[in-house]
């Protein structure tokens, strides 16, 4: 059992509330850091992928996890940053550095503009408003030639600083991405701690009261998905480096499901969930791939294996462990912090059955 | 001329919209849940129809028949073993294991029927009514389209009958405006639920059978149709079981007008989007849909 003692006033809103956490995620931040020797260029480029998948599953779970907003078209979301950050490179004569963060604030202020109308919708208006938004997005981005090169597609300049040129299934670029996820993580725990971040978790837990409690609600909410589509659109961004070369049919529904599956899988309500959801999205493929030698043919060989096994899993996350992979390591975590006296009980949801009580 | 061609053909495809959105509404209207698998199970219901007709040779109107009996009991038994579990937590659950749902249905259905587009024999299949003939052309209406509007309107008649006349139907009514104070009256709620879960598994196996000779022949994507068949269900307001007809209508109308009457350029690229670009301008003037109903908690 552990006992942590207040010896300061700062103390609830520290990033690491003891030396315990230093520990892990010291251990944690050198097994990235020195990841390349050990691993294959493969297996770096795969987790150069899941870094920008899981900036994107940053930037959706400050709207879902913490603001309590579905949105089903963050894809577009993605693809506008990805774009813009093509259009950049392609028009001036700019660092990719530099780009980055014009193509996320220009993601952020489309989402921003996009969330005024779409936010006075709630619940599952919103995912449907939302999903409607991304098929019409995707449409322009496949009709707008001029910009977008249509069903040709676009391809991204490389990305070089200083006469030194990324190779982006490299270790080199990997580490710039690493950079990149650790930047957006320490502004996303730095906003949950901030007045900004507090409010949106009011309004996710109840909106009656939050408004209650002096939460300008409205503004609450668009701030987040302004906040949350820029980190998204910069995700996209770094995605643009990784893919090469950017075609409309990228960035669809497909891949909004995606990362709404990837943040439940994770866990709701934890930045930690978006980066495990982000892992085992990329990695499940290459899994399967694996097992497919060790199956039957009949079963092995079959097309559309993969999203059957990634929706199987979710029915599975779903009805047995709702609160994701780290909700399970918090629970896991609790059992050995307080060892004799944990209950099940401490993390029982409470069920809503009536209409009203839906209402918060 | 050609105008009523275009007509009857929107008409038709808001009607297999509608039809999906029926689907959508009953559920929703029921438990509160919105049901992502629905152009899934749709799509399972044309394939159990294929199979039926196609491969086991039956005739048309036996294998079309068994088909949506086979889907309905789906449907029920999709609620009573998975999703009943999950009664109680955030809608936000449901959304996402349907979505879970469907895609282990579009998955599976590609491991047992192939990911090749099939087709089956109807009777009325490639007839067609001849309005007008002349020397320019003739104008003719499909009679796959005809039946899918006619298909529309007895279901349609006949659901209201349901709702309104019989005992279960009246049940169920109570349970989707109160499920506690329905079961305190001795309805067996749980029963009800998985009971309107097969009935809109029923109604979407009609829908996609009723497509199935207008679209000639489909694949096991064809679910996605559901995605703008859940746009006309939101137009509609979610909560109305004639809004979603509408909303259907609505949408279909709109696509064939666009694909007939805008210059090519833009009938490719906008015809496909033109219902999302309704739903979200009604949304925007109407955030609950045109037939809602407004709901405020009381504190």
């Amino acid at each position: 059992m552990r006992f942590v003692f207040k010896t300061g006033y700062d103390q609830d809103i520290r990033f690491f509330k003891h030396t315990g956490y230093w520990q892990s995620y010291g251990f944690l931040f050198l097994t990235a850091v020195t990841a390349p020797l050990y691993l294959g260029n493969f297996e770096i480029s795969e987790l150069t992928q899941a870094i920008s998948f899981a900036i994107a599953g940053l930037g959706l779970m400050l709207l879902v996890g913490f603001t309590g907003q579905v949105s089903l078209g963050h894809a577009a979301f993605f693809g506008i940053g990805a774009y813009a950050q093509a259009w950049l490179l392609a028009s001036f004569d700019i660092s990719f550095l530099v780009a980055m963060p014009i193509a996320a604030v220009f993601t952020g202020i489309i989402g921003f503009l996009l969330a005024i109308p779409l936010l006075r919708m709630t619940g599952i208006y919103l995912a449907i408003g939302t999903l409607a938004l991304s098929i019409v997005l995707e449409q322009i981005l496949k009709s707008w030639k001029s910009v977008t090169g249509g069903f040709d597609g676009m391809a991204v300049e490389p990305a070089s600083l200083l006469g030194y040129q990324f190779n982006p299934d490299s270790w080199d670029f990997y580490y710039v991405a690493l950079a990149i996820l650790i930047l957006v993580l320490a502004l996303c725990a730095n906003l949950l701690r901030s007045p900004t971040g507090r409010a949106m978790v009011a309004v996710r837990d109840s909106e009656v009261s939050a408004r209650s409690m002096g939460v300008n609600i409205a503004r609450t909410k668009i701030t987040a998905f302004g906040i949350s589509t820029a980190i998204t659109g910069l995700g996209g961004a770094l995605f643009a480096h990784k893919l090469q070369y950017l075609a409309p049919d990228g960035f669809n529904l497909i891949i909004s499901i995606t990362f709404l599956l990837m943040i439940v899988v994770g866990g709701l309500g934890s930045l930690q969930g978006a980066i495990l959801g982000a892992l085992v999205v990329i990695l499940l493929p290459q899994a399967i791939t694996i097992m497919k030698d060790y199956l039957p043919p009949s079963i092995g060989h079959q097309p559309g294996l993969e999203p059957g096994i990634f929706g199987l899993l979710l029915v599975a996350f779903i009805l047995f462990e709702p609160m994701g992979i780290y909700g399970r390591w918090r629970k896991i975590k609790l059992f050995f912090d307080i060892f004799p006296v944990y209950r099940k009980a401490t993390f029982r949801r409470q069920k809503a059955y009536l209409k009203t009580e839906r209402m918060r | 001329m050609e105008l009523i061609q275009v007509l009857v053909a929107g008409i038709a495809q808001g009607c297999v919209y509608g039809l999906i959105a029926l689907g959508f509404v009953l559920i929703y209207k029921a438990t509160e849940q919105v049901n992502f698998a629905q152009g899934d199970i749709m799509m399972l219901g044309m394939f159990a129809a294929f199979t039926l007709i196609a491969i086991a040779g039956l005739p048309w109107w036996l294998g079309a028949l068994a088909g949506i009996a086979i889907t309905g009991v789906f449907g029920f038994c999709l609620d009573a073993f998975v999703l009943r579990r999950i009664i109680g937590q955030p809608q936000f659950a449901v959304i996402i294991l349907t979505i879970a749902v469907g895609f282990v249905f579009r998955s599976a259905a590609g491991g047992v029927w192939g990911a090749d587009p099939v087709s089956f024999d109807t009777p009325y299949g490639g007839l067609v009514v001849t309005l007008d003939e002349n020397e320019t052309g003739r104008t003719v209406i499909d009679a796959a389209d005809l039946t899918i509007i006619l298909g529309t309107l007895v279901l349609v008649g006949a659901l209201y009958a349901f709702f309104r006349f019989t005992r279960i139907g009246v049940a169920m009514q109570a349970s989707s405006q109160n499920q506690l104070a329905a079961y305190y009256m001795g309805i067996p709620v749980k029963y009800v639920i998985s009971l309107i879960w097969g009935i809109s598994a029923a109604v979407s196996c009609i829908a996609g059978i009723l497509l199935a000779p207008k679209i000639a022949t489909f694949d096991p994507d064809v679910g996605f149709l559901a995605i703008t068949a859940f746009a006309a269900a939101v137009i509609g307001g979610f909560g109305s079981l004639p809004g979603a007809v509408l909303g259907g209508l609505i949408i279909g109308i709109t696509e064939q007008l666009a694909q007939a009457y805008l210059p090519g350029e833009y009938a490719r690229s906008i015809a496909p989007i033109s219902g999302f670009v309704i739903l979200l301008a009604v949304l925007l003037i109407r955030p609950d849909g045109l037939f809602a109903q407004i709901q405020r908690k009381k504190v």
